[in-house]
């Protein structure tokens, strides 16, 4: 009975609280990320930037989902297969062994955005910042996984593909 | 023993309808609007609702939010943060008289409106570091 009155009140905690206390705190590396995430170039021409990064979100196969040029910004998406090998291989395993099938995450969609704003100190440059966010789906069209992708080698990629779209120099901020 | 076993049934209760009202009811209802409002609003020493908007869409890429639509027009910016869990937040900012902002946000943890005062003061807490500016709480 203990048992039973622990676990209703345990998923009574669950189920309504739980805000994850960081939600809204800027994070310990906060200053390292935004600097891994920005780029200066060396112009002031939003537009340029802007529109330079549509092409190169163009040529990796990603929709617009929102664009506003005033504010100097623009969210694009795109979805790709986020089938796993071995994730397969476990469940065909599994599923020789008992019987049941399982679900293996089918698909994920990438959303990257992307700011562009003047720098303080440098009145002849502006820096681009982009976030990428990443949410995998099983095959059933369950989300499964939803995180911020930190890996500093796809931003250091698009700011390349960005730099020789606007014929610019790309440097660190 | 008798005892235990209304407690758990009233806390099994509990479970199957303290979270949730019929979705109907949920379409125009909210929380208390005063105190709530109050929570999700502060006001800023300046007119530049530019420079306000593009500070908040800094502030969200410094959260981890990804900017799902802005208006200048409207003054509104939306964005989502994935973090093994979902946020999404609506932030606004209008005029209020000639020298003041009014910026009130409102959030979404996964599926459950944000009515704690703590996590709206995190929120302006990371906006005021972004501004270099006072705020003061909204009247």
């Amino acid at each position: 009975m203990r048992l039973i009155v622990t676990a209703a009140l345990a998923a009574l905690l669950a189920g309504c609280v739980g805000i994850a206390p960081d939600a809204f705190k800027l994070p310990p590396s906060s200053l390292a990320d935004r600097q891994m995430q920005s780029r200066v170039f060396a112009t002031t021409d939003d537009t340029l930037l802007l529109a330079s990064s549509v092409s190169v979100l163009q040529d990796l196969g990603y929709v617009l989902d929102a664009t506003n040029s005033r504010l100097g910004m623009l969210t694009a998406s795109k979805e790709i297969s986020a089938k796993n090998a071995k994730q397969i291989i476990g469940l065909v395993l599994l599923a020789a062994l008992t019987g049941e099938s399982a679900s293996a995450d089918e698909k994920q969609k990438i959303r990257i955005c992307l700011v562009v704003n003047r720098l303080p100190n440098d009145a002849a440059a502006s820096v681009a910042r982009i976030t990428i966010q990443r949410i995998v789906s099983t095959d059933v069209g369950m989300v499964s996984a939803v995180t911020q992708i930190t890996e500093p080698a796809l931003y250091q990629t698009f700011f390349e593909k960005l730099a020789k779209a606007a014929f610019l120099e790309a440097n660190a901020t | 023993m008798k005892h235990l076993h209304r407690i758990s049934i009233a806390i099994v209760l509990l479970v199957l309808t303290g979270c949730s009202t019929p979705p109907t009811k949920k379409i125009m209802a909210g929380a208390d609007q005063v105190e709530l409002r109050s929570y999700q609003s502060r006001g800023f020493d300046t007119a530049d609702k530019t420079m306000m908007l593009r500070t908040v869409i800094a502030t969200l890429q410094d959260l981890g939010f990804i900017v799902d639509q802005a208006d200048e027009e409207l003054g509104v910016v939306t964005g989502t943060k994935l973090a093994g869990y979902q946020v999404r937040m609506t932030v606004s900012v209008r005029a209020q008289g000639d020298r003041q902002l009014l910026v009130r946000s409102s959030a979404y943890f996964n599926l459950t409106p944000i009515e704690d005062a703590v996590p709206y003061q995190d929120f302006f807490t990371s906006l005021e570091k972004a501004l270099f500016l006072t705020a003061h709480e909204a009247g």
